[in-house]
């Protein structure tokens, strides 16, 4: 079963806070889906999280404004 | 909410949460922490102020005085309470910085027959004191229930700090065995003091219990730094555990907390 956090209507830094906190809830391993619809937490979230260790497993845009990003917890 | 925490903390927080020495799972412990904060004057004002804006969870404050003019150029979380209880004047202001925070009030003078039970409530004992006699109560009450201790103590430009941790570094007996004499050394009051200075050595002391409360970095244990804001320089000298120290040396001569070794401030021992 895949855990997904929807952060549609958030913004920088707490699209980060709110992923990094909804991390610290998922075992090592396992697979975290965040929705965002604000476009630079698509650059900026996987990038604070590869600095923390954790993979991104994919970034897919679902539409004009709003992305789905993989994340696998270090 | 998301691990624990209400829209309102992950905004107030966020800026300890991105950390990584510190995440979501620090800031937890910073919440679930008791800290004791002795004397709400110049040292104190900023520890209460930085912790409370850390989200300790838990502040107790002990002072027995009320909020005088002359203290206001120094104590910055005392504005508009003047003749106020100090202690009161501090909940006060942790309420309006931080509504997380619980401060327990202790409007009395911490002495040998109240200081184990209050010790007993917390994780860590602030010293924000001014006077020799309640320096070395609260360092051997300290060495006895096994409390860690953040040290500081200002006079005129200069000031000084160090964290104790007992059986694990040096205590304050072990650098200055006994208070000096009673007049040889002037009190505050006497002597005036920089009203900057006890900012600058109680945000050191609050940043000291910050970090022993998330177990992050290097402590000031067996160091104290010594601060001139004339020359603005800071100096460190390395303390040694004393073996021969009267309250956490091989053999002890001070085994419980007694009245007549710290009594008034002008004697003891």
């Amino acid at each position: 079963m895949t855990i997904e956090l929807d952060l549609r209507g958030e913004v920088c830094p707490y699209t980060f806070v709110k992923t990094k906190l909804k991390l610290e809830e998922v075992e090592s391993g396992e697979e975290l889906v965040v929705i965002f619809d604000h476009a630079p937490a698509v650059e900026n979230v996987p990038r604070s999280l590869k600095n923390e260790g954790h993979k991104i497993m994919g970034i897919e845009q679902k539409g004009d404004h709003l992305w789905k990003v993989r994340i696998r917890k270090a | 909410m998301i691990g624990g925490f209400n829209e309102e903390q992950i905004r107030r927080y966020s800026r300890h949460i991105i950390l990584p020495e510190v995440g979501g799972k620090g800031q937890k412990k910073l919440l679930s922490s008791k800290v004791l904060c002795i004397g709400a004057g110049g040292l104190g004002s900023p520890v209460i102020e930085y912790l409370a804006a850390a989200g300790v969870g838990t502040i107790g404050i002990i002072d027995d005085d009320t909020v005088d003019l002359s203290n206001l150029q120094r104590q910055v979380i005392h504005g508009g309470n003047v003749g106020k209880s100090k202690v009161e004047s501090a909940k006060q202001f942790v309420n309006n910085l931080n509504p997380d925070i619980e401060v327990k009030t202790y409007v009395e003078r911490l002495n040998a027959n109240n200081v184990i039970d209050i010790f007993n409530e917390y994780d860590i004992i602030v010293d924000g004191s001014d006077n020799f006699a309640t320096r070395y109560l609260v360092n051997d009450a300290c060495v006895i229930t096994n409390k860690p201790l953040s040290h500081g103590s200002i006079y005129r430009f200069e000031g000084q700090v160090t964290t104790i941790i007992p059986h694990k570094g040096p205590c304050y007996r072990c650098l200055f065995e006994h208070a000096p004499p009673p007049g040889m050394v002037p009190s505050c009051q006497e002597a005036g003091v920089l009203g900057v200075l006890p900012g600058i050595i109680g945000v050191i002391q609050a940043t000291e219990v910050v970090k022993y409360l998330l177990g992050i970095g290097e402590l000031l244990v067996g160091r104290l730094v010594y601060y001139d804001a004339l020359n603005m320089t800071f100096q460190e000298i390395k303390m040694r555990w004393n073996k021969n120290c009267p309250i956490c040396g091989e053999e002890p001569k001070i085994t419980s907390i007694q009245e007549e070794i710290y009594g008034d401030s002008c004697r003891i021992w």
